[in-house]
């Protein structure tokens, strides 16, 4: 028996929970690296998008309370371009799971001696490194052309937890579609869904300036609640407060996004075995 | 024998009038949305999106010292009209990489038609298709508040934007397709119109941009197309805000119908 097992009791075929889920993030990776259709719109378009409206729209900075003297409209648009692009990685990445199981991949992960859970945690496991890399991106292309964080480092790290959380949860809702459709096309049929639910936020513009019904929902969205948290560590200064506000909205779109996700899978698995 | 001595007059006595073979084409894209209604959704959907959260987004801009017109909608609404009008484009763009993925287009090229009216069945389904869309935004706009302080004329350079842009898209999307020759490449389409439509007088009149976009936004010809389109609604219809739209859709039907014909020319082996 001792060759059919290792010291910690995890058959020798099988590896470690850990390691299946590593291997199938890093296959994600790999894969995501070499499609550029799938990263490319989700790095190009919310920088197209901040270069565009920060020229735009700089001279609302004039109008009295939009934002802290010294500070620019490039900086109030930085945590946007974050969410955007995290938005569109997240979905795409959990869509590649429809595409695995179009490709017929998902059947042949399902057949091998692979841990059930290694399948979604590997997935995600791979949006939420592309997450963290695009918050991380953004913050540097930017930078040169003053995009500057008030909250410093601690800031910065606001800004890369909540991309990798708002990337998990994201990808965890994609992940549950692409399980209950089996079509990536259906699950980047959500995309305008959350686009639309980013416009009516504070993402694009100050909602001091919006009015009636509008500014009531974008008041009460909870990405305007996020997106306000990590303004306030680029336009004042590093805010425990406001960064329990974002994470915690994070936390709650995981919480919602993995239920969804996990009961989804399940779901496929029964089907498939 | 018959066959090969009647062939030149044959072909001759049998070509398919024009007309009547864009009306049958443009027939086929109807039937196509009545087979799946869900297709219609975003052409529902997105005018609506579109007017409301632009102008519910940015209405604070109309506080900036210098815009043009204190109601949001009436420098909206035909932004946004021109934004749902393409998509028009977009649509077209994906019906022909779908009949060049399927093969159905080459069977069409070898029908006893004119090779142009292909394209311009396009072309024109784009612009009716625009209707639709178009219609939605201005009840939404009108709904709004939305105010027409050049009167009816000022709906007419509205629709002569919107059918151009349309119109300007639909070639700009067949040009793609005749060169790639796949569905996947609509989004290369849809990113050219985005690009287009945001390096513009959009959001913001040139005099308040700053930075590098007035210099891209001067030189890009939907700046003009747009100012075209609000000839009536910032203002009262001015000549000068009308005829260099009016250049600029005729400027760019040219350079972009060259686009089209040049790639349907391309398919030829």
């Amino acid at each position: 028996m001792a060759a059919v097992t290792v010291a910690g009791g995890v058959p020798a075929g099988r590896p470690h929970l850990l390691r299946q889920a590593g291997a199938l993030s890093w296959r994600a990776v790999v894969r995501l690296a070499r499609q550029p259709q799938a990263w490319v719109p989700a790095t190009v378009f919310p920088l197209l998008l901040v270069a565009v409206n920060s020229s735009a729209m700089s001279r609302v900075t004039s109008i009295p309370g939009v934002v802290p003297p010294g500070t620019t409209f490039l900086m109030f648009l930085l945590p946007a371009a974050i969410v955007q692009g995290v938005m569109f990685g997240a979905i795409n990445g959990g869509a590649e799971l429809a595409t695995d199981i179009q490709t017929g991949f998902f059947d042949r992960l399902v057949s091998s001696p692979v841990s059930r859970p290694a399948i979604l945690v590997g997935r995600l496991g791979g949006a939420m490194a592309f997450g963290a890399l695009q918050a991380v991106f953004f913050q540097v292309v930017l930078w040169p052309f003053g995009a500057d964080v008030e909250g410093g480092l601690a800031g910065r790290l606001v800004l890369v937890v909540v991309a990798v959380l708002l990337s998990l949860g994201l990808g965890a809702v994609a992940a549950g579609l692409s399980a209950r459709t089996g079509q990536a096309e259906a699950v980047q049929g959500f995309f305008p869904l959350v686009f639309i639910l980013l416009f009516l936020s504070s993402a694009f513009f100050p909602t001091q300036l919006m009015s009636g019904w509008y500014k009531a929902v974008a008041d009460h969205n909870p990405l305007t609640w996020m997106i306000d948290g990590m303004r306030e560590q680029v336009l004042v200064g590093f805010s425990a407060s406001a960064a329990a506000t974002s994470i915690g909205v994070c936390l709650a779109i995981c919480a919602v996004g993995l239920l969804f996700a996990v009961s989804q899978v399940q779901r496929r698995l029964r089907v498939a075995s | 024998m018959t066959a090969t001595t009647a062939r030149p007059s044959t072909v001759v006595a049998s070509r398919v009038p024009a007309l009547p073979m864009m009306g049958l084409l443009m027939r086929r894209s109807l039937t196509a949305i009545r087979r799946i209604p869900a297709a219609l959704i975003p052409v529902v959907v997105m005018p609506i999106f579109f007017t409301v959260a632009f102008s519910g987004t940015f209405r604070g801009l109309t506080q900036l010292p210098g815009y043009p017109t204190d109601n949001i909608y009436n420098w909206m609404v035909p932004y946004a009209c021109l934004q749902t009008a393409s998509f028009g484009a977009l649509a077209t763009a994906f019906g022909l990489g779908r009949d060049l993925e399927g093969g159905f287009y080459d069977r069409l090229l070898l029908s006893p038609a004119a090779r142009w009216v292909v394209p311009a069945s396009g072309v024109l389904w784009a612009m009716v298709r625009a209707l639709l869309p178009i219609g939605i935004t201005l009840t939404i706009g009108v709904a709004g508040g939305m105010d027409f302080p050049g009167g009816a004329e000022a709906v007419l350079w509205l629709m002569v934007a919107a059918f151009g842009i349309a119109g300007l898209g639909a070639l700009w999307g067949l040009g793609v397709m005749y060169r790639l020759r796949r569905q996947s490449a609509g989004g290369l389409v849809q990113i050219g119109l985005f690009v287009v439509m945001f390096l513009s007088v959009g959001t913001v009149p040139l005099e308040l941009q700053e930075g590098w976009l007035p210099h891209v936004a001067r030189l890009n010809p939907l700046t003009y197309i747009l100012d075209l389109s609000r000839a009536g609604f910032v203002g009262t219809n001015a000549w000068a805000d009308i005829w260099p739209g009016l250049v600029a859709l005729a400027g760019s039907a040219v350079l972009l119908g060259w686009w089209a014909m040049s790639g349907l020319r391309s398919l030829d082996p």
